[in-house]
């Protein structure tokens, strides 16, 4: 094959894309349509919860047009991070959507699903025998980590994921699988170079991002031929650039020059960017150093707690400088009420106008805002627990007294009744590590299904 | 030597996680020529980020320069990890402020091509 033509309808699978673009992007006759259907950012708790980020209804309707246009053509579809987190209840969600679409539409095809939840106790063995390394600042794990943790899934790399091409698959629903690999697998198994070849996923996977003005909720189209591959955007208001392209590489990565992936390295210290058309951007030089054993990266997240937040408003400029006089004597009052409960608790207390969004790392420290947004936190071990903390350390805060106090009447302006919101299950992650494997293929099994 | 705004040199002052560990800063400059300006400053070091978010320097992972995008990158350990308790930005994308304060000092020549 001289040039091989692939298509990403958008960002993230459920975000939408015009269907003019889509269109456009079939007209120029594509080899293969593949999406990214997830991410880590969205945090812990979906990969906990076992539930999307993206919804239902959105992932459906993206769905039945990328699958009524590939079966109708014969274009494999890629489907990578299935239900945005790509565990098993994820992954489900997914499989269950396609199975739906093809009835309703009356499509036949065969589906590979490749699974990418991994057992923690194997990951348990293979900590002891010394193959689960941190991936920096991630701390070494420990056994303990792994007693409390939830769900672990593994990213997969290209390998598993042409292993269902060769079968014969039409459709292919992957589990959590690294971003560019959708992209990359079909490119790879027609004998492109596979650093151009991930570097192009690594440009397609965030649909139309890479163009300006860029978008998540559009298509771009990818190229890739002997030495080189192309993007171009497939709505006329947007334009790759030499800089949107080169920019879109560095997004959401440490070092643009170095992107460790399954498998190997990705190095673009040579990597060449350069206008072709008005629209079109074309890089070469991108190579891939595969590791000398393989790595699989895992992520796993275990239980925090229950959260319930009360949400309030304060304008009183005297208890605005006093706020954090107040912090600490409703803290000391939950702690003294409940002392003899035996209750584990978070209380956490944001407060927007003053060091709410960037906490920690916040350098503006002396600032005396005119009013303050303040959410009071409590995650316990129970829903109930959370509930008590919160709801007794609002009541406290609305009435506690502070020096030069005048507005006896309440120091809280709620929005909201009921004040308090419950936040159910909170999880966190507690594992980030790689995994040494004897091959690419081992932590995900793969099931063909004739629909 | 004329110092200039760093809004005034890039086009791009973001912040993004880079997985739940990591805080990643891009600084996308205009043009060839500031991202030039920038790079010789000897402005863009693990000190002066450091110094920014007041964190120790070990905590600054790496400030590369990606020519291909005139582009200065730094990313820095996240105080928290992604949604754990106490997360305040669970994306990581609002914690570019610091950033707009940079000062860059720049060349005689470069005032002059700003002004033309």
């Amino acid at each position: 094959m001289e040039e091989m033509r692939i298509l990403s309808p958008t960002a993230i699978l459920g975000y939408g894309f015009p269907l003019e673009s889509f269109t456009e992007g079939l007209s120029q006759k594509p080899h293969v349509i593949a999406v990214d259907a997830g991410s880590t950012d969205p945090g812990p708790y979906y990969l906990g919860a076992g539930k999307s980020f993206t919804n239902r209804a959105a992932v459906k309707r993206d769905l039945e047009l990328i699958l009524e246009a590939a079966v109708e053509r014969k274009i494999p579809v890629l489907i990578g991070t299935a239900g945005g987190s790509g565990g098993e209840p994820h992954l489900k969600r997914d499989y269950d959507l396609i199975v739906e679409i093809a009835r309703e539409k009356g499509l036949h095809f065969t589906m590979a699903v490749i699974h990418a939840e991994v057992d923690k106790e194997q990951v348990r063995e293979a900590l002891r025998r010394g193959e689960v390394t941190p991936l920096y600042p991630a701390p070494p794990l420990k056994e303990e980590d792994l007693d409390t943790t939830f769900r672990v899934v593994g990213q997969m790399g290209f390998e598993p994921l042409i292993a269902a091409l060769e079968e014969g698959a039409q459709v292919i629903l992957a589990g959590r699988a690294y971003d560019p690999s959708v992209f990359a697998a079909p490119a790879i198994r027609a004998g492109f170079e596979p650093g151009l070849a991930i570097h192009l996923g690594k440009i397609l996977e965030c649909g139309a991002i890479a163009s300006s003005p860029g978008s998540g909720s559009d298509c771009l189209l990818g190229r890739v031929g002997p030495g080189y591959f192309e993007v171009e955007p497939l709505n006329p208001i947007r334009r790759c650039t030499v800089t949107s392209v080169s920019a879109h590489t560095l997004y959401e990565k440490s070092n643009p020059l170095a992107l460790p992936g399954p498998g190997g390295l990705l190095e673009l210290k040579e990597a060449k960017f350069e206008q072709v058309t008005e629209n079109r951007v074309r890089v070469t030089g991108s190579k891939f150093i595969p590791t000398d054993k393989y790595y699989i990266k895992l992520e796993g997240v275990k239980m925090a707690g229950y959260r319930t937040v009360s949400i309030a408003g304060c304008r009183d400029p005297i208890m605005v400088k006093k706020i954090d006089e107040v912090i600490t004597t409703v803290r000391e009052r939950v702690q003294d009420n409940f002392k003899e409960s035996g209750y584990q608790y978070f209380l956490d207390f944001k407060l927007y106008g003053r060091n709410g969004v960037m906490g920690r790392l916040e350098p503006e420290l002396n600032v005396i805002p005119h009013e303050l947004g303040i959410i009071i936190e409590a995650v316990g071990e129970t829903q109930d627990i959370a509930d008590t903390i919160c709801s007794f350390a609002r009541s406290t805060m609305l009435h506690s007294g502070y020096s030069g106090r005048m507005a006896t009447a309440g120091n809280l302006a709620f929005p909201y009744s009921p004040s308090d919101f419950k936040g159910g299950a909170v999880y966190q992650f507690s594992v980030y590590h790689l995994i040494e494997v004897n091959n690419p293929y081992s932590l995900f099994p793969m099931k063909l299904i004739n629909l | 030597m004329k110092k200039i705004n760093i809004t005034e040199l890039a086009s791009v002052v973001r912040s993004k996680n880079s997985g739940p560990y990591e805080l990643t800063f891009d600084i996308i400059f205009k043009d060839r020529a500031a991202f030039e300006q920038a790079r010789r400053s000897g402005v863009f070091t693990k000190e002066l980020i450091a110094g920014l978010y007041n964190i120790d320097i070990d905590k600054v992972i790496g400030v590369v320069e990606f020519e291909a995008a005139n582009a200065i990158k730094a990313t820095i350990v996240r105080p928290v990890v992604s949604g754990a308790l106490g997360e305040t930005d669970v994306y990581g994308a609002q914690q570019n402020a610091p950033l707009l304060s940079i000062e860059v000092p720049v060349s005689s020549d470069f005032v002059k091509y700003l002004d033309s």
